[in-house]
C-alpha cells in the first residue's frame, strides 16, 4: 500500500526531486522499522502493539508537524511550538490540577491561546514583515518564561484532580483481536490505541483536504512558491502569512492536549527541544525549507521516523537519551543537504 | 532644538546608551545602594562589577553574532549550545572520560582548552559551511546544533556533571590570585580588543559589510563572498567557546543542561539592541556591545527584583519583538503613512 502511495503522487511525468524525497523518506522508514524489528526482535518491537505506540507516543507530533508545514509551506518557520506546548500543559495542570477548574472550559481555552498566539505572531510577520524566525524565537522564550509563571513546580494530574480529563487520557480503543499477540501464559492481548491518535490522524486528514482541495490551502503553495508572483495574482499574501500562523499555532495547542494527555504533568522543562523534532519531521517528509512544496503525509512519515529513532534508543536501553537528540539533528542535516543539493540541480537544468 | 533632538536619536549609539540610563535610573531609584562599589577579601564587589563581570560572555557572544548578522542578514542561534558543548568537551578532556569530579587533571590545562575551543571552531565552521556554501536560510542551519551540540555534549559527560575541583581552572571565570577585578572582563576586553583591532587594520569589515549589503554584487566585484561569510561563522562559533569556557569556569564544572540556556537570545538581544539591523549589512561592534552590557543589566535588575531565571525571558521577549518592530520597514512606512493622512486631514480642515 505504500508503494502504490508513492506512485499516485509521482506518476512518471512528474517525477521529480521533491516526490524523489518523500520516497526516500517512506523508504527509510520502512528500512529503519524493519532493521528495528529484526535488531530488537526478543524484545517486542515486531509486535503491532510497537507500532501503534510510535503514533500514541507522537500523536502531540503528528499534530504540531501538520501546523510546521504549513508555515513551512509560506517559506516561513515556527521555532515557537515547543514552549507554546510547555505553556499549555502547564496551563492544563495549573488550572484543573490546582485551581480545579474543570476540564472543557480549560481545553476550549487553551486552545483560544494558541489562536491568540498565532495571531500575534502572524501579524508581526506578515503584516509588519519581520523574520519569522526572530518573531517565533521570541515567541519561543515568551512562551517557555511564561510557563515559569504559571508556576514553577512540577504538576501532575491525577484522577481526583479533574475525572474525566483522566478518563479521557486512559480510554483504550481496543482494536480486534485476532491482530494481537499470545504472552506468555498464553492469553491473547488484543492491540489498542488511544483517543488521541484518532484526533492526530483526523488532523491530518483534515489538513491534507484543506491543503489540496481549499482555496486557502492552494494559497499557501501559492505564497511560498513566489510571494510576488501570488500577489499579482491578487492573493492577500499578508493575510494569507498571518493565517499560516495562526494555523500552526491552533494545531500545536491540539497538539499540547495530546501532549498533556500522554504526560498528564506540567513542567517548565517539558517539550524543550519540540521544535526541532516537529521542523524535522517536516523537512524528512520532503517539505522545502524555501517553501511552496510538501505536504502532510510526508510530514506524518517524518513523524514516524523520528519516533523510530527514540524507540531504537529506547528499546537498546544502553545509549543515553541524547542519542536520540543527535541521531534527530543529524538526520536534519542530512535531509537539508539533501534539498540544496537538488535545489542546485534544478537551477543548473533550467 | 527639535531637528538637533532628532540628529541625536538617529545617532546609532543612541538606543542602547539611552535603554541602559534608563536601566541604570529605575536601579537608583529603586535601590540606592546599586552603585555602590566596596572592596571585600582583596577583590571588588557590587552591582556594577557584576553586571560588567556576567555581562562579559554575552559581550563575548555578541561581537561573534554581530559578524554573522552583517554578513548574512540571518542569526546563529546555535551560540548558546556551543558553549555548553566547549564546556562538556573542555572538562572531559581535563577529568578524562567518565570522570565526574577530579581534584587532579589528567592532561595540561592548555590541551583541554585548546580541545574545548576546537571544538566550537569546528561547530562555527559546520555552520559556515552549512549557510555559505549549500545556501541554507542561517537560523535552519544552525537550528542543527542548537540541538545537536547540547547532546553532543551529554554524550562527552556520560549524562553527568563534570567537576573540575582544580585551582587554576577556575581562574578565568572568578579572579586572578592578587587581582582585584574579575578575570571574565579581561578577557572580553581582549576578544573586543583584538576584534576592533582587526576590523579597523584590515580590510575585512568593509566586507563584511559589502556582503551583507549585496553578495552578489561584491563577488562580481571580486570578494569571496562565500569565504567571508564562512569565516564570519568560524569567529562566531570561537567566541562562543571562549564564552563556554567562561560559563563552565565560574562553576568548575560542566553543566549541559544549564550553560549557555537562553544566551542565543541575549546575543541576538544585544546586536538588535545595539541598532544594527537585523537585516545585515551596516554594522557597529560598540553597539552591540553597549547592548549586550545593557541585556545583563537588565536581567541583574530582573533578578534583583525577585523574577527568577526562568521566568526574565519573557520581559526580554518583548524588548526584543518591540526593538525589530520599530526597526521594522513595514512599520516605519505605516508610521508615516498616518501622519501623512493626518497632515493632509489637517490641511483640509484649514483650507
Amino acid at each position: 500500500m505504500k508503494q502504490t502511495a508513492v506512485k499516485k503522487d509521482g506518476s512518471r511525468r512528474t517525477f521529480n526531486g521533491n516526490n524523489m524525497l518523500l520516497a526516500i523518506t517512506i523508504l527509510l522508514f520502512v528500512v529503519m522499522y524493519t532493521t528495528g524489528c529484526i535488531v530488537y526482535r526478543d524484545k517486542g518491537f515486531p509486535h503491532l502493539q510497537t507500532f501503534l505506540n510510535l503514533f500514541i507516543t507522537n500523536a502531540g507530533l503528528i499534530c504540531v508537524a501538520c501546523g510546521m508545514t504549513c508555515v513551512m509551506l509560506t517559506g516561513g518557520i515556527d521555532i515557537s511550538v515547543g514552549s507554546l506546548i510547555a505553556m499549555d500543559c502547564m496551563l492544563l495542570a495549573f488550572g484543573m490540577g490546582i485551581k480545579g477548574i474543570p476540564c472543557i472550559p480549560m481545553v476550549l481555552l487553551v486552545l483560544a491561546i494558541g489562536i491568540v498566539f498565532g495571531a500575534v505572531q502572524g501579524y508581526l510577520i506578515g503584516y509588519l514583515e519581520i523574520q519569522p524566525f526572530i518573531v517565533t524565537m521570541a515567541g519561543l522564550f515568551f512562551g517557555r518564561g511564561m510557563t515559569a509563571v504559571i508556576c514553577t513546580d512540577q504538576i501532575s494530574i491525577t484522577q481526583d484532580m479533574n475525572q474525566l480529563f483522566y478518563s479521557w487520557a486512559n480510554a483504550k480503543i481496543t482494536l480486534p483481536a485476532f491482530l494481537g499477540y499470545t504472552n506468555k501464559k498464553g492469553k491473547v492481548i488484543a492491540p489498542f490505541i488511544r483517543p488521541t491518535v484518532l484526533i492526530a490522524l483526523a488532523v491530518v486528514v483534515v489538513i491534507f483536504l484543506v491543503l489540496k482541495y481549499t482555496k486557502f490551502g492552494r494559497a499557501l503553495y501559492a505564497v511560498g512558491g513566489n510571494p510576488v508572483s501570488a500577489a499579482m495574482m491578487g492573493l492577500n499574501v499578508k493575510k494569507i502569512k498571518m493565517q499560516a500562523y495562526i494555523l500552526s499555532s491552533f494545531l500545536c495547542s491540539i497538539g499540547a492536549i495530546c501532549y498533556c494527555l500522554n504526560t498528564m504533568s506540567g513542567s517548565v522543562q517539558q517539550a524543550r527541544g519540540f521544535e526541532i523534532d516537529a521542523i524535522a519531521s517536516s523537512v524528512i517528509g520532503g517539505t522545502l525549507l524555501t517553501g511552496g512544496v510538501g505536504n502532510v503525509i510526508g510530514s506524518l512519515f517524518g513523524c514516524l521516523i523520528n519516533g523510530t529513532i527514540t524507540q531504537l534508543v529506547t528499546t537498546n536501553g544502553k545509549l543515553l537519551s541524547s542519542w536520540a537528540n543527535i541521531a534527530t539533528a543529524a538526520l536534519l542535516m542530512a535531509f537539508i543537504i539533501l534539498q540544496s543539493i537538488f535545489a542546485m540541480v534544478k537551477n543548473r537544468n533550467r | 532644538m527639535k531637528s538637533k533632538w532628532k540628529a541625536l536619536t538617529r545617532q546609532q549609539l543612541f538606543l542602547p546608551i539611552f535603554s541602559l540610563i534608563v536601566v541604570l535610573l529605575i536601579n537608583l531609584v529603586k535601590d540606592p545602594g546599586f552603585f555602590q562599589i566596596g572592596l571585600q577579601n582583596g577583590v571588588l564587589y557590587g552591582r556594577l562589577i557584576d553586571i560588567l563581570n556576567r555581562g562579559s560572555e554575552i559581550a563575548i557572544l555578541a561581537v561573534g553574532q554581530t559578524l554573522v548578522v552583517a554578513v548574512s542578514a540571518g542569526t546563529d542561534i546555535s551560540v548558546g549550545s556551543v558553549m555548553s558543548l566547549t564546556a562538556c568537551g573542555t572538562c572531559m578532556m581535563l577529568a578524562g572520560y567518565g570522570n565526574n569530579s577530579v581534584t587532579e587533571l589528567a592532561v595540561p590545562m592548555g590541551v583541554g582548552i585548546c580541545f574545548g575551543l576546537l571544538l566550537a571552531f569546528l561547530c562555527g565552521c559546520m555552520n559556515g559551511a552549512l549557510v555559505a556554501k549549500l545556501k541554507i536560510q542561517p537560523m535552519v542551519a544552525t537550528l542543527i546544533l542548537y540541538t545537536g551540540a547540547r547532546a553532543i555534549g551529554l554524550v562527552l559527560c556520560n549524562n553527568q556533571i563534570t567537576y573540575i575541583r582544580y585551582e587554576p581552572y577556575k581562574y578565568f571565570g572568578n579572579f586572578l590570585p592578587g587581582c582585584p577585578i574579575p578575570t571574565p572582563i579581561f578577557i572580553a576586553a581582549a576578544v573586543i580588543a583584538l576584534m576592533a583591532l582587526f576590523l579597523k587594520k584590515t580590510a575585512l569589515g568593509l566586507y563584511i559589510q559589502s556582503v551583507g549589503i549585496n553578495s552578489r554584487a561584491s563577488r562580481i566585484s571580486g570578494i569571496n563572498a562565500d569565504m567571508i561569510c564562512f569565516w564570519c561563522y568560524a569567529i562566531c562559533g570561537l567566541c562562543a567557546g571562549i564564552a563556554g569556557i567562561i560559563a563552565s569556569s565560574r562553576i568548575y564544572s560542566a553543566d549541559s543542561n544549564n550553560i549557555g540556556l537562553n544566551y542565543e537570545m541575549d546575543a541576538i538581544l544585544a546586536v538588535a539592541l545595539g541598532g544594527n539591523s537585523l537585516g545585515g549589512g551596516k554594522f557597529n561592534l560598540s553597539g552591540s556591545i553597549v547592548g549586550a552590557y545593557t541585556i545583563q543589566a537588565i536581567t541583574t535588575t530582573l533578578l534583583a527584583m525577585g523574577v527568577s531565571t526562568d521566568q526574565a525571558p519573557v520581559v526580554k521577549a518583548i524588548i526584543v519583538i518591540a526593538i525589530v518592530v520599530v526597526q521594522a520597514p513595514a512599520f516605519k512606512q505605516m508610521l508615516a503613512n498616518r501622519a501623512a493622512r493626518r497632515s493632509a486631514a489637517g490641511k483640509e480642515a484649514v483650507g
